[in-house]
C-alpha cells in the first residue's frame, strides 16, 4: 500500500488551486497538488477576455471602487450570492490584481491622451489621464457600470496562469501531474485525503493531508455543447457528493456564454462585445437593443443568450447546415484592435472557422459555459459538514456567483479564492487539534473499495457502452436542461438519467490493456457524472422559480417568497438513485443590497416579506453616513471574515493614501523564505 | 503518403475567407486514413508499430474529432493528449505527416487523406501519441530558475501597482504567449543530440524575464544559466523552431539576441 503523507493536499492544478497551494507554503506548510494534466494546461488557461478589479484607473472607470463592483456582482447573481462573500472578493480582487503584476503578469496598460474606442456601435474619442499612464487598463464587460475587466490582450488567463505557474514553481511545490483523485477518504465527519489514479501507469495510491481542497474547476462536459476544456468533467465534485457528508449548493445554476463558435461551442470572449462588437441577426439587424434598451449586447450573459434563442426562436437565425445561428460583428472595432486586443479570436476563427473576423462575421450560438453551484463551503472555503475539507474556485460554492456569474469575475475568484482559501487551510493547519491520527486500516479500506469498483468494470462482465452513456447523458442535459427549462422536459430528463445511472453500475470494458485504460477512465468517470447531472436536473426540476441563468418557462417569476435560498444536495447512499435535496434561506434582514431589480432582463418578481423593511433600514443608513465605509460597515460588516493580511483598503488615483502612514499590511512580512 | 499541406501561421498569411477554406484539401464524404504509431510501455510484450483507421472526412473535422471518433467507435485504447481543444493549452502536440504541431486546430481536409501521427520525439513517451512534455516544461523551468525574480518583499498590494509602458506591456505579453507545447523541441536538431539541451522554449523564457524591468536579475546571472552549450552557445541555428511554432513567436530574433549578449559576456 502506497501512502502519501503531505500537510495540504490540493486537488486541481488551475490557478485556484495554484494559488492556495502558494498561500499554503509561504505560511510554512508542505503543500501538494494533484493534476489531472500539467498545470499550466488547465482550463484557467481559457479565460480570455480578462479578470474584473476596481482599480478604476481608466476614464470608463473613474468612481469605480469595491461598492460599485459589490453591487454588479450582487445584481448579476439575481440576489443568489451571499453578499458578504461577495465583499471579501472584491475587496481582494485589486490586491489580487496587483499582486499578479508583481508576479510578472504583463497586463495591458493605460496610455494617456486621446484614443479612439467602439461604444454602442459608434466611435467614439476618449481621453485617458495623464496620471493613469502605465497603470493596468480595464475594458467594458457585461452587467457592470464601469469599465472594470483588467486584460492581457485577450490571453489573460493565459498570462496569470504562467505567473501563478512559474510561482509555484518557485516555491518548489510538487504537482503530482497525470493523476486523478478517485474518492476522498474520510470517515463521516472528518476528511484525510483521497485515493489517486496514476494516469500513466494505472496504479492507486492513498495521499494523507491534514487538509484537503478541490480546486477542480467545473463540470461543462456534462452538456454535449460547451466552451469547457475536455477535462472539466467535474469529477472534483463527484468525489465530494460521493462522501454523503459534504454537500454541493446551487448545482441547478449553470451558466451559458453567448459567443460560442457554431457548432464547435469553442469560447470566443465577451471582450469581443465589450470592446464594442454587435450581435446580429439572419437580416444583419443588430436585434439586442430590441430586447435589453439600457445595457444591449452587454447585459448579463444568461440575459443575452436568453435573448439569443428568444430571437432564433422567432425565426430569426442565421441557417446553415448544423442549424441556426446568430453572428456576431467585430469587423466595425477595426484591424489593429482585432490582431492586438482580440488575438486569440482572431486565431480561433482563422483556425477552426475559416472566417476572418476583421472581415467576416463570426457564427455563434450560447454554449454552456460556468458552474455557478459547487461544493458548499463557509466563507472560509471549509465544508461546514466535513471538517478538514475546503474548496474554492468553480469548483466551490462560497457563493459568490448565485445564480448567475458576470463576465471576468470567474478568473477573478480564481486567484482571490486561492488567497483567501488558502490563509484559512494554513490557519487549520497551524492548530494542532487538526493534526491527522487515522489508521492505516482505514486508509487500506479505502483504496480496497476503490480497486474492487475499477476491477469490476475491467473484469464484471458488464454489457453496458460508457461512450453512449454518457453521449446520451449530454444530449439530454443540452436539450432538456439548458437554457429554457420546462418542468415537463426536466421530468423527462430526470427519469432518464436515473436509468442510465443504473445501467451505467453494468459498464462494461471492450480491453484490458494495462496503463491508464483511457476506456476505463470514460467508464469510472460517467458513473460519477450521472451523479452530478442528475443533482443539476433534479435541483433545477425543483426550483419552481427563474432565477439567474436558471430559467423555468413554467415558472418565469424570480419568487423571493418561495426561493430565497440555496439548494443544497447530497448522496446519501450508493444505491440511491436521486440526491437528496435541502434548502438554505438567504436572510433577507442582513443584506446590503436587497433584492429589486437587476436593472437589465425581466422586472418581474415576487417579493420576500422582509425585503420592504429591509430596504427601509438600509436607505435610513445610507442617508446617515457620508463616509462609504462607515457606511458599508453600518450595512453589512464583513471585514472579520477575512484573513488579517487582505483586509487593508485599495489606493486609487482618486483615492490616494497618505505617504507616510502606509494602510493594510506590508508585503514584506510574508515574503518567500528563500527570498 | 500524400503532400503536407501546412497551415500558414495567421501573422504571416491572411487567412483564407470561409469558402476557400470550405472548398481546399479532402471533401467531405470521402474515406480518410488516419496512420497511428502506436506503442504502449506499460504493456508487457508491446512493441511500436503503425496502425491505420479509415473514418469519413465529415465538414470541419479536426484531428480532435477524427482521434475521439476513432476511440469511441474502432479502438478504445488508442492514448492521445486534449485538453483546452482550442489551441490554447498546448497538450496535443504531435508529429502531424512529420511535422510537429497542435493535433486540435489541424483540419483533417487539409492534412489527408492519408494523416501519419507520431509522438512528438525528445520527451518521454507515455503511449501511443501521448508524451510528457509537462514532466519535460517543469525540469526546464526548474534549472532555468524561469520565473521573475522581483522585490516583492517591496511591493504592498494594497497600493497603486508599479507603472510600465503599454508598449513595454505589449513586447513582453509577445514573448509570455508560449504555451510550452513542446514543438519547437521535437523539432529541435540539438535537443537530439544534447539531452540537457533548454531548446527555443528555454532560451524565450530566458530573453522574456530579461527584457521585464520588474525582474531584478543582471546578464551575469542569466549567463550562469544559458551561457553553456546547453543553452545559447549549443543552438546551430536551424531554426526549425521557428518556423513550427504554433503561437508564431519570435523565436529567431529572441535566440539571436540573446545569443549576442550573452557571447558579450562570455568574452567580457
Amino acid at each position: 500500500m502506497k501512502v502519501v503523507y503531505t500537510d495540504v493536499l490540493v486537488i486541481g492544478g488551475g490557478l485556484a488551486g495554484l494559488r492556495l497551494a502558494i498561500a499554503a507554503k509561504r505560511r510554512g506548510h508542505d503543500a501538494l497538488i494533484l493534476s489531472l494534466v500539467p498545470p499550466k494546461r488547465s482550463h484557467s488557461k481559457a479565460a480570455q477576455g480578462g479578470m474584473q478589479a476596481s482599480l478604476g484607473n481608466v476614464i470608463k472607470g473613474q468612481g469605480d471602487n469595491e461598492d460599485v463592483h459589490f453591487e454588479d456582482t450582487v445584481r448579476g447573481s439575481d440576489w443568489g450570492a451571499d453578499q458578504e462573500v461577495v465583499r471579501m472578493f472584491v475587496n481582494t480582487a485589486p490586491k489580487a490584481v496587483r499582486e499578479l503584476a508583481a508576479w510578472g503578469v504583463p497586463w495591458s496598460r493605460v496610455r494617456r491622451g486621446d484614443r479612439t474606442v467602439v461604444i454602442n456601435g459608434q466611435k467614439v474619442t476618449i481621453t485617458e489621464r495623464d496620471e493613469a499612464h502605465g497603470l493596468v487598463a480595464q475594458r467594458d464587460f457585461g452587467g457592470t457600470k464601469k469599465w472594470r475587466t483588467c486584460y492581457v490582450s485577450d490571453c489573460t488567463g493565459h498570462a496569470m496562469l504562467q505567473a501563478v505557474g512559474d510561482q509555484a514553481i518557485a516555491a518548489s511545490i510538487p504537482v503530482h501531474e497525470r493523476t486523478e483523485a478517485l474518492a476522498l477518504i474520510h470517515d463521516g465527519g472528518r476528511c484525510y485525503g483521497a485515493v489517486v489514479r496514476d494516469l500513466v501507469t494505472g496504479a492507486l495510491s492513498a495521499y494523507v493531508a491534514k487538509a484537503t481542497a478541490i480546486t477542480t474547476g467545473g463540470a461543462g462536459r456534462l452538456y454535449r455543447v460547451t466552451t469547457n476544456a475536455v477535462i472539466c468533467e467535474g469529477i472534483g465534485h463527484a468525489i465530494a457528493l460521493e462522501t454523503g457528508v459534504a454537500a454541493l449548493g446551487n448545482m441547478e445554476a449553470v451558466q451559458f456564454h453567448p459567443t460560442g463558435i457554431f457548432p464547435a461551442g469553442i469560447l470566443v470572449t465577451e471582450g469581443c462585445r465589450g470592446d464594442g462588437g454587435l450581435l446580429k441577426d439572419a437580416d444583419g439587424h443588430r436585434f439586442m437593443p430590441d430586447y435589453e434598451p439600457e445595457k444591449k449586447e452587454l447585459a448579463s450573459r444568461d440575459v443575452v443568450s436568453r435573448r439569443m434563442e428568444e430571437h432564433i426562436a422567432k425565426g430569426k437565425g442565421v441557417k446553415s447546415r448544423f442549424g441556426e445561428h446568430i453572428w456576431l460583428d467585430i469587423t466595425l472595432l477595426g484591424e489593429h484592435h482585432i490582431r492586438h486586443n482580440l488575438r486569440e479570436v482572431f486565431e480561433i476563427c482563422h483556425y477552426f472557422l475559416g472566417v476572418d473576423p476583421v472581415k467576416e462575421m463570426i457564427p455563434v450560438r450560447p454554449a454552456q459555459h460556468y458552474t455557478m453551484g459547487g461544493v458548499r463551503t463557509k466563507p472560509t472555503g471549509e465544508s461546514p459538514t466535513l471538517k478538514g475539507l475546503f474548496s474554492a474556485g468553480e469548483a466551490a460554492c462560497w457563493d459568490m456567483h448565485g445564480f448567475n456569474r458576470l463576465g471576468g469575475n470567474s478568473v477573478a475568484e480564481t486567484v482571490v479564492a486561492g488567497m483567501i482559501v488558502g490563509e484559512y487551510v494554513a490557519d487549520f493547519c497551524d492548530r494542532s487539534e487538526n493534526d491527522v491520527s487515522i489508521p492505516t486500516g482505514v486508509v487500506r479500506g479505502f483504496l480496497e473499495r476503490e480497486q474492487a469498483k475499477l476491477d469490476r468494470l475491467v473484469h464484471g462482465g458488464g454489457t453496458e457502452d460508457a461512450a453512449a452513456i454518457r453521449a446520451r447523458m449530454q444530449e439530454i442535459m443540452t436539450a432538456k436542461v439548458g437554457i429554457f427549462r420546462r418542468g415537463k422536459d426536466l421530468e423527462e430528463a430526470v427519469d432518464e438519467l436515473q436509468k442510465l445511472l443504473v445501467r451505467s453500475r453494468s459498464i462494461g470494458l471492450r480491453s484490458r490493456v494495462p496503463g491508464p485504460n483511457p476506456e476505463l477512465v470514460i467508464a469510472y468517470r460517467t458513473q460519477k457524472m450521472l451523479k452530478l447531472a442528475l443533482t443539476v436536473a433534479y435541483g433545477a426540476l425543483t426550483r419552481t422559480e427563474s432565477r439567474g441563468a436558471h430559467f423555468r418557462e413554467d415558472h418565469p417569476r424570480r419568487n423571493d417568497v418561495q426561493w430565497l435560498k440555496r439548494t443544497l444536495a447530497t448522496w446519501k447512499n450508493e444505491t440511491d438513485t436521486l440526491p437528496a435535496l435541502d434548502y438554505e434561506p438567504l436572510d433577507v434582514r442582513r443584506m446590503e443590497l436587497p433584492p429589486g431589480w437587476r436593472g437589465y432582463g425581466a422586472k418581474d418578481y415576487a417579493d420576500h416579506p422582509d425585503t420592504a423593511a429591509r430596504q427601509a433600514e438600509v436607505d435610513a443608513i445610507k442617508e446617515k453616513h457620508e463616509d462609504r465605509f462607515e457606511r458599508q460597515r453600518a450595512l453589512m460588516p464583513y471585514a472579520h471574515l477575512l484573513p488579517k493580511r487582505l483586509q487593508g483598503r485599495n489606493e486609487r488615483i482618486d483615492e490616494r493614501f497618505p505617504p507616510a502612514e502606509p494602510n493594510g499590511t506590508p508585503e514584506s512580512e510574508f515574503a518567500w523564505e528563500s527570498e | 503518403m500524400t503532400t503536407t499541406t501546412i497551415v500558414k501561421a495567421p501573422s504571416t498569411t491572411p487567412a483564407p475567407s470561409a469558402t476557400a477554406a470550405r472548398s481546399g484539401g479532402v471533401a467531405t464524404g470521402t474515406k480518410i486514413r488516419v496512420h497511428a504509431l502506436r506503442y504502449n510501455p506499460q504493456e508487457p510484450g508491446s512493441v511500436p508499430r503503425m496502425q491505420t483507421y479509415e473514418l469519413e472526412q465529415s465538414e470541419g473535422m479536426t484531428l480532435f474529432i477524427a482521434l475521439n471518433e476513432i476511440r469511441e467507435t474502432q479502438d478504445p485504447t488508442l492514448q492521445f493528449d486534449f485538453v483546452c481543444r482550442a489551441g490554447i493549452c498546448g497538450s496535443c502536440a504531435m508529429m502531424v505527416n512529420g511535422r510537429p504541431t497542435l493535433a486540435c486546430r489541424t483540419l483533417t481536409r487539409d492534412v489527408g487523406p492519408d494523416i501519419t501521427l507520431a509522438p512528438l520525439p525528445v520527451f518521454e513517451l507515455i503511449g501511443d501519441l501521448s508524451v510528457n512534455t509537462g514532466k519535460w516544461m517543469r525540469g526546464t523551468s526548474e534549472r532555468l530558475q524561469a520565473w521573475l525574480h522581483g522585490d516583492a518583499k517591496a511591493r504592498d498590494i494594497n497600493r497603486l501597482e508599479e507603472r510600465m509602458e503599454p508598449e513595454l506591456a505589449e513586447q513582453l505579453n509577445e514573448l509570455d504567449r508560449c504555451v510550452e507545447c513542446g514543438c519547437c523541441v521535437a523539432s529541435c536538431g540539438t535537443a537530439r543530440m544534447r539531452p540537457d539541451f533548454v531548446g527555443a522554449v528555454g532560451m524565450a523564457k530566458i530573453a522574456r524575464f530579461r527584457l521585464d524591468p520588474r525582474d531584478k536579475r543582471t546578464d551575469d546571472d542569466y549567463y550562469e544559466l544559458v551561457g553553456t552549450d546547453d543553452g545559447v552557445f549549443g543552438c546551430m541555428s536551424l531554426l526549425a523552431c521557428h518556423d513550427v511554432c504554433p503561437k508564431d513567436l519570435p523565436l529567431q530574433t529572441q535566440i539571436a539576441f540573446l545569443r549576442r549578449k550573452m557571447a558579450g559576456k562570455g568574452w567580457a
